[in-house]
Order: C-alpha cells, then structure tokens, then sequence
C-alpha cells in the first residue's frame, strides 16, 4: 500500500490551497499562504471538487471550483485503509474518542476509523466474544486493564512492537500502575486515562448534621465517626439519610483490597501476584472495619435505595467512594448537587488508593494485514498521546494515563479532579486474572457476614481459597 | 410427477413446504444445539483462534461442582430445581381454582380474563424491574404495607432466605393468565351432559369435580405441567433484572443454571464449561419431559 508522507501532505495542501484561493477570485495570490489541512478531495465533476477539511476541530465538505490546473496527490478511495475500534457506551467517551478520531483522520488522511460504541458496558465482553469467532470485530479494542491477561491467554490482542512503543517510553512517560500491566515481558496495551478512588461527601448533608461542610473525614476514625453522625434515621429506626454506605459490588471491594488492607498492616496479594494475602490477621482486622458501617454502626447498606451509587446521586448518602468517572455522572444526571471530593481517608498513616483503566489494544485481526496494523498502531499512538488525554480529562473526567498531562497544575488544583490526581502516585491495580469472579468473591465473603451471620475472618479465608484457585488454575498455564 | 397418485403428490408437495420451516429450525435450533455437544468437548475460549480438544475434562470438572456443595454451580442446579418444585405446582393448582372460578361466572368474565393475562403479555423485563421495586427494602411497596399494618419489615429480594421465594412469585404470577387461558379451553370441552347424568346419580360438587373434570382435564394438565417445568427449568431473564448487577444473588441463593452458563460463557469465557451445563441441563429437560409424559397421562 502506497504510504503518504506528511510532508508530502502539506505540499499538497498549499497547491490545493492555491485553488481555493483562486476560487475565491481574490487579489490575495500574493499572500503567504497558510497551510490548510485537507483530509479527502473528490472530483465530483470536471473542475469541481469536493474538499474535506478541519475547520476549528470540525470537519467541514465544502465544494470547489477548481480555476487553475493543480497537482493534487490526496490519496484515492483504494488508497485508504479502514480500522474498526471499539468500545463500550458511555456518552462522555464516545464524544471525546469522536473529537479524537477527528483529529486523527486529520493528521492521516489515509486512515479511515469506524467508531463502533453501539454496545452498551454490559454487553461489550459478549460482543467481542461472538464477533472474533467470526473474524470481524475490532482493529483497536477498549478493554478494562483487568481482562488483559484473560484476552491475552486467548491470543486476542498482539503484543504492542517495542519499537513503535518503547517499554522504556512507557515507563518513564506514563503512569506508575500504566507500568505494572507488563505480562509475560511485553505491554499488550495503553491507556488514555487513568482513574483513581476517592471519598465523595455532600456538603448540604454536612451541614445539616452540624458539621463543617468543608472538612470532610482525612483519616479511618474520623469517617466512622462522621459517618455516624451523619446517619438519620425515622422513629422506626429506618434509615432517612445514609452517612457511609459500603457499594461492595460496587467500588468498596477495590477499597478494601487496595486501601483497607494495606492500612491495617497487611497485603492483599503476594508481590508476583500469585497468592492470595488479604485473609491474614491485619486483612481480616480491615475487613471488620469495613463490615462495621452495616452491621454495627448501622449507618447504611448498598440495598438502601438502590444502591450506594444511586444513594449519593439522590442526595440520600453523605458520602460515597467513587472513581473519578463518576464526576462526569454527576455532572449529567444531579448537576445540583453540592459536593466535594477529597482523597481517601489515612488509615494508621498510610495512604493509598485503587486505581484502574480501560486501556486500548490492537487486536490479532489488524495483525493479519500489514497496512492495517500500521494504522492501528498510529491510532493507538495518536489516543494514548498527552494532547489525547488531555481532551480525554477534559470531557471524561478521566486523568491523562500520561505523566505530562497528568501534572498539569491546573488539574491538580482542580476542586473536583485533584483528590484524584493527587491519588495517582501512591495508587495500587490489582492484577486480576477474572475480575468478576474476583470480586464476587469479595462480595460473598461481605454478605456472608452481613446476611448469613457467618465469622469475619472465616468468611474472607473462604473468598481468599477459591480466589486461590482461580490463580492456581491461570498461573499454571504460565511461568 | 405424472406418475404419482393424487395422494402421493399431496405428500410430495407437502414435504416441498415443510423444508422451507426445517431449514431454518436445522439452522437456528439443530446445528447449534449440536455444536453445543462439539463445544462442550474442548476448551473454548470465544477470543481464542484455535480451541483445544480436551474430551469429558467439562464434564469431570462439572460432576467435581455438582457434587460440592459450596460451588455455585451446585447451587445453581439446587436453585432451578426448587423455582420448578415450588413454582409449577403452585402455579398449576391457583390457575385451575381461578380458571373454575372464572368459568362460573358470566358477568364480566371478559374483564377478569384480561386482568388475569395481562402480565402474561407484557416485557418480562418491566415486570420484573416493577417487582425489584416493590420488594425494595424500607421503601418498597409490600414493606409500608407491612409497616402500616404494624408488622415487621421483610429484606424480600436482599435475604439469602426470602429472594428465591419473592422471585418464584413473581413468575408464578405473570405465567398464571397463560395457564388460565389453557384451562379454560380446557373446561370448556368437558360435555354439560357429563354433569347432568352425575346429578342425576346424586353425586355433588366436590364428587364432579375429582370424578369428571379432573379426569378430562388431564391432557391439559400435562401439557402445562411439561411447559411449565421446562420454562422453570430456564429460568433467567427473572433472575438477572431482579438481582443486584444480575449475580444471582445474595450468596448465589437465586442464581440458576442458564445463569451459570452465560457468566461461565461471557464473563469467563469458558464457552466449553458453559456448553457442557447445557448439555446436561438438555439432558435433564429431556429426561423430565420424557417422565411426565409417560406418568402423567392416564387414558381414562
């Protein structure tokens, strides 16, 4: 396939440029021209063209007059090559992947990128499952970084060229946890964004307990005993406004083997990620911690209206722990709540939150054609750039995956965005081989307690022996 | 063709339009139910290129589930098991009482029929979001009842006891205009005279019923008892819209096996596991359907 150079492209776009001039029938020929970038030309009829370009981020088709005889060398229909991306519904996203594609079918004009975010987050990882057998789906997919290794073992996704994207580049470029996804000596993806965890609190809620709405809980004892306070309950001892409820099946699982466990003195997995740790004395001590919200302090439950999510966004909870996407929920669905968000409470000193992504892949298929793996990879390149996460921040609420863009003063002093950003050093991804199972587990261990009366620490050496084998099972088939 | 009779040609071209209908059952029922058996014989990852054949390993690894106690699988086959066990028969006795009912009166019998249907012909998935809420916890309907009449408030849907149960009823609910409907067909097909000659011999109403309605009602009753299993038996659109992020919880204490194979197929991806549970689940419909079949109808 015929490469087009950049350079040559901007030659091209003065002549073409030239034309437009011309068209206009101006005196301006003597003006310096400016370089106009022209993403596609298509004669629609003798001494008329059909240009596509970028005006101001959108792209405008405007036909032209051609007056004088030009050389445009844009390239044809069979010259350009089609990647198919993909990745789940979640309106923020797919307006900033649109602009991103925008920009990028910009830069390439022999790229062209089918956008296909029709399938809602349910449904994805079905999706992608009916479309390989079948040979189509997508070029450049959006995975969570927890199904890596599943899509990995399945030889899904090829591993990204060390020399397009240099193991070095990434690790000093991106993001400390970007750095941890390395499996089986190679990176299989890159993201955007990153996010981390942090505590959302409603400061109309602060107030009407009598507490200061603008200092929320810094450490464990003071979010137990706010959220305590901030609890109100009916004559029938019904719960009117939650003041800490623990969404398990939500975020809190991460909380807990990320934050909690750490705090407590424990760790939630061995350093090489083959065994489960979370079940030792300090695990179990975070565990109770955890527990205690529901079944002793009684000051919420993730069954209460809804569930913990919903209960911050109805202004029913206090205070939620949440990912930085969640802003962007907010913003769209209870655009007048009053809160704040701040980093994760400090337990005996140390801090810590969860952090995670949706990281993009290029997939076994765009490896099958030369040219299509070449645009894949400039794609990728082009979406995991600092500019990219930048416009990713900006619409998603995600931080850029990149160092440079994620130092940006502006978001750290953000009210909102920089509990999170301040969160990206000292945040922890677990490696998951099965991340629902996983946290399943974690969920039953909690509603075991909870429901079933079951001991604490006996019901997390439960989760912690069928997570056991879970990662007994995967690691077998890998050094 | 000229030299068939008139019948054989009636046969011929009955089987021309027949294999319009078998084609696509071949296709859209047959074939996969058989690649079904083929998958289940490997371990098949959708995502993977190349699948490896691995023999019984599923199905060792199945029997290993079904027979601990704490796996979900094992819970999952206990579960179907009991929304069949409890469900069917309920739902078969309160549909005959109401369809009995229904067939006594004749003012406004049209309305109750209706009433009755409706949640048979509307989205599973709406009735079962309008049930979630209603079992909602402190807010739900069915819970300011409870208050309101001064009794304790129940976790429905959020208690490893009671979610089973609340789900069950649901579906009994929503199914019982269809076995209505049936019954009353069925009814109607019971000749007035049966009734009068027994009158005549002295027997009540109580005796009519067991000795003549019941009786002729037994085609009916078995064709619901089988339909009725098997969609017990499959239970799952219920089960995901009803239970928090569709887990078949708390504690796996509503999950059932359709469940199980479609988190096995498209959470975990193990597509050979997961055919494996339908085979056997294939197995178990067939085998029960096969048993009710055969002790279930009586010629009288």
């Amino acid at each position: 396939m015929h490469m087009f150079s950049k350079r040559m492209f901007v030659v091209v776009s003065l002549f073409l440029l030239g034309a437009l001039l011309v068209a206009c029938g101006g005196t301006q020929e003597a003006a310096a021209p400016e370089v106009v970038e022209v993403t596609r030309v298509v004669e629609v009829e003798p001494k008329i063209v059909e240009v596509t370009r970028i005006v101001e981020g959108e792209s405008v088709v405007e036909q032209v007059e051609v007056t004088r005889e030009v050389e445009v060398v844009v390239p044809a229909e069979s010259e350009i090559t089609t990647i198919e991306y993909w990745q789940y519904f979640f309106d923020p996203r797919v307006d900033a992947m649109n602009r991103l594609i925008q920009q990028f079918e910009a830069e390439n004009p022999d790229v062209r990128v089918i956008h296909n975010s029709d399938v809602p987050y349910a449904d994805y990882r079905d999706k992608i499952a009916a479309s390989a057998p079948a040979g189509v789906g997508p070029d450049v997919a959006t995975l969570f970084y927890g199904w890596v290794p599943a899509w990995v073992d399945a030889g899904y996704l090829i591993p990204l060229p060390q020399d397009e994207f240099p193991p070095e580049m990434i690790a000093e470029q991106f993001s400390p946890m970007v750095q941890n996804s390395q499996f089986e000596g190679e990176y299989w993806a890159l993201p955007t964004a990153v996010r981390t965890l942090a505590l959302f609190w409603n400061k109309d809620l602060f107030a009407e307990a009598g507490l200061d709405p603008e200092t929320p809980p810094t450490n464990l004892d003071e979010l137990a005993e706010m959220a305590q306070a901030l609890t109100q309950y009916d004559d029938a001892g019904n719960i009117l406004i939650e003041g800490f409820p623990v969404g398990v099946p939500g975020q809190a699982h991460h909380w807990f083997r990320e934050v909690l466990v750490r705090q407590f003195g424990g760790q939630p997995y061995s350093d090489d990620n083959r065994t489960v740790m979370y079940n030792s004395p300090e695990g179990c001590e975070a565990f109770k911690y955890m527990l205690a919200f529901e079944t002793e302090y009684n000051t919420g439950s993730n069954d209460l209206f809804e569930d913990a999510t919903q209960a911050f966004l109805q202004g029913k909870s206090a205070m939620h722990i949440d990912g930085s996407f969640r802003v962007g929920t907010i913003a769209k669905n209870a655009p007048d709540l009053n809160y704040g968000v701040v980093e994760l409470p400090v337990g005996n000193g140390v801090q810590s939150t969860f952090g995670s992504y949706w990281t993009h892949g290029i997939t076994r298929k765009a490896a099958e054609d030369p040219a299509v793996l070449d645009a894949s990879i400039r794609f990728l390149k082009f979406i995991t750039s600092p500019e990219a996460g930048t416009t990713w921040v900006n619409k998603v609420g995600e931080l850029p995956a990149q160092l440079e863009a994620a130092s940006n003063e502006d978001l750290l002093n953000d009210p909102i965005l920089g509990a999170f950003s301040a969160g990206l050093p000292y945040a922890h991804a677990t490696f998951f081989v099965d991340e629902s199972a996983q946290r399943q587990f974690i969920v039953d261990a909690y509603d075991s307690v909870r429901l079933a009366g079951a001991d604490p620490c006996e019901a997390l050496d439960e989760a912690a022996a069928l997570e056991q084998e879970l990662l007994d099972e995967f690691w077998a088939n890998h050094n | 063709m000229s030299r068939l009779t008139i019948r054989q040609r009636q046969v011929v071209w009955a089987y021309i339009f027949l294999l319009v209908p078998m084609t696509f059952f071949m296709l859209i029922r047959i074939i996969p139910t058989l690649s079904a058996f083929n998958i289940s014989l490997h371990d098949w990852n959708p995502l993977a290129a190349d699948q490896t054949f691995v023999g019984l390993e599923n199905y060792r690894q199945l029997g290993e589930d079904l027979l601990n106690p704490r796996s979900v699988t094992h819970k999952a086959f206990v579960n179907t098991f009991k929304y069949v066990l409890i469900g069917m028969p309920i739902q078969l006795v309160s549909a005959l009482a109401i369809a009995l009912l229904l067939n006594e009166i004749t003012r406004m019998s049209t309305l109750f029929r209706a009433v009755f249907f409706i949640p048979f012909v509307t989205s599973t998935v709406a009735i079962a979001w309008v049930w979630r809420w209603l079992y909602q916890p402190q807010y739900g309907f069915f819970n300011v009842m409870l208050s309101f009449f001064g009794l304790a408030q129940q976790p429905f849907l959020k208690s490893p006891n009671q979610a089973l149960y609340s789900i069950t009823a649901v579906v009994v609910w929503q199914g019982l205009g269809f076995a209505i409907i049936i019954f009353l067909a069925g009814l109607k097909q019971v000749p007035e005279t049966f009734y009068e000659a027994a009158k005549i011999d002295g027997a009540n109403r109580w005796q009519s019923f067991w000795r003549i309605t019941l009786p002729l009602l037994n085609t009916t009753l078995v064709y619901l008892a089988v339909l009725q299993t098997i969609s017990f038996l499959r239970m799952f659109d219920y089960v995901i819209n009803m239970t928090s992020q569709g887990d078949g919880g708390p504690l796996a204490s509503t999950t059932t096996v359709t469940l199980r194979v479609y988190r096995e197929a498209f959470s975990s991806f193990d597509m050979g596991y997961a055919s494996a549970l339908t085979v056997v689940l294939f197995a178990i419909i067939l085998v029960i359907t096969i048993v009710q079949l055969k002790f279930l109808s009586r010629d009288y």
